[in-house]
């Protein structure tokens, strides 16, 4: 498949099976750049392992979600924090 | 249309992502903007056909009334419109990409909400406008909804201008500009997305007060 590019909206249906609130919703800051912003403004690009969010300003990795066989591995390597609204 | 048991309402402009498993287990899964808000367990989608594609061209084509779909939704709470919201509201849609933004029209008219809308809509073709006769009754009746369309292939009798896309002057002429700080909302293609955005955050468009959707696509 080709490589899909959409935005973070996207990740509200796969994120959802791994947090119990709308992650789309919180800001996240990038390693990267430092810009805070919600992770719905990501660039989001999806595989058959799984989806890789960037930072739609620096590009930089912010998570990746790769699908096991019994779940999914989330990793958060470019996210030095995550601010939820409570 | 999709009767959901139990899925109680969302919110306009939420999508919802839907399975499709075939019999040797191959499941594809795709998200769709749900064109309907509020209350209640009736859902409907529009959908365009992407004739080599794995789900559209089933949704479209081959699906039947009483067929069990596998979804989950609501999903997303960032590209939402509520009725509490007063600020002008600009809704800019490619193709497909109007089905969310028809939510939120249909939830500004439900409500009775004084809020300015104003709808551009970018299509292909006159005949491939999605709910066409809605908006415009809802425009004609509605003195807080505008609606202003570009055709890119094929312009109806007596347009005045030439099928092309949407560009600078488009956007300056047909949309709610920056100085009266309108909350805007971009959905379709992601190329379409990306230079709409572009040419609004040119116009002086804080890229804050800028929503996107991209549905994927060159
Ligand atoms: C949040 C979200 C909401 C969406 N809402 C809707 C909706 O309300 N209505 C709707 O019709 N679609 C919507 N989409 C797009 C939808 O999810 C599918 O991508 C689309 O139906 C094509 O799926 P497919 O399996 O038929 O094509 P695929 O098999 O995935 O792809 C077939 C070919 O079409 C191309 N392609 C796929 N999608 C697009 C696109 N959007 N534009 C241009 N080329 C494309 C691919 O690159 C590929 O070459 C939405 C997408 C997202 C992320
Ligand atoms: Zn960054």
């Amino acid at each position: 498949m080709m490589p899909r590019h959409v935005d973070g909206n996207a990740l509200a249906g796969p994120l959802s099976d791994l947090f119990a609130f709308d992650v789309t919703c919180a800001s996240g800051r990038c390693v990267g750049c430092g810009d805070v912003t919600v992770l719905a403004r990501a660039m989001v690009y999806e595989d058959e392992m799984g989806f890789v969010a960037r930072c739609h300003l620096c590009d930089s990795m912010l998570l990746t979600v790769v699908r096991t066989a019994d779940g999914a591995w989330l990793d958060l390597q470019g996210i030095s924090g995550l601010h939820v609204a409570l | 249309m999709v009767d959901v048991p139990g899925w109680g309402g969302n919110l306009a402009g939420q999508h919802l992502d839907l399975r499709l498993t075939a019999p040797d287990g191959y499941t594809a899964v795709r998200s769709y903007s749900i064109a309907s808000a509020g209350p209640g367990d009736r859902v409907e989608l529009a959908v365009d056909k992407f004739p080599d594609g794995e789900v559209s061209p089933y949704l479209v084509d081959d699906i039947q009334k009483g067929d069990e779909l596998e979804l989950r939704g609501p999903l997303g709470g960032w590209f939402v419109w509520k009725p509490e919201q007063t600020e002008s509201v600009q809704l800019i849609g490619g193709g497909s990409g109007v089905v969310p933004l028809i939510a939120m029209v249909r939830s500004h008219a439900a409500s009775g909400s004084t809020a300015p809308f104003r709808l551009l809509y970018s299509v292909r073709t006159p005949q491939d406008v999605f709910f066409a006769d809605e908006l415009r009754a809802l425009a004609e009746s509605s003195p807080y909804f505008d609606l202003n369309f570009v055709y890119t292939r094929a312009v109806p009798a007596n347009w005045p201008s030439k099928p092309g896309r949407i560009s600078r002057e488009i956007l300056e002429a047909s949309t709610y500009p920056a100085s009266i700080s309108p909350a805007v909302f971009v959905c379709g293609p992601t190329g379409f997305v990306e230079s709409v955005a572009n040419i609004l955050v040119a116009l002086g468009h804080e890229p804050t007060s800028v929503k996107t959707e991209r549905f994927g696509g060159k």
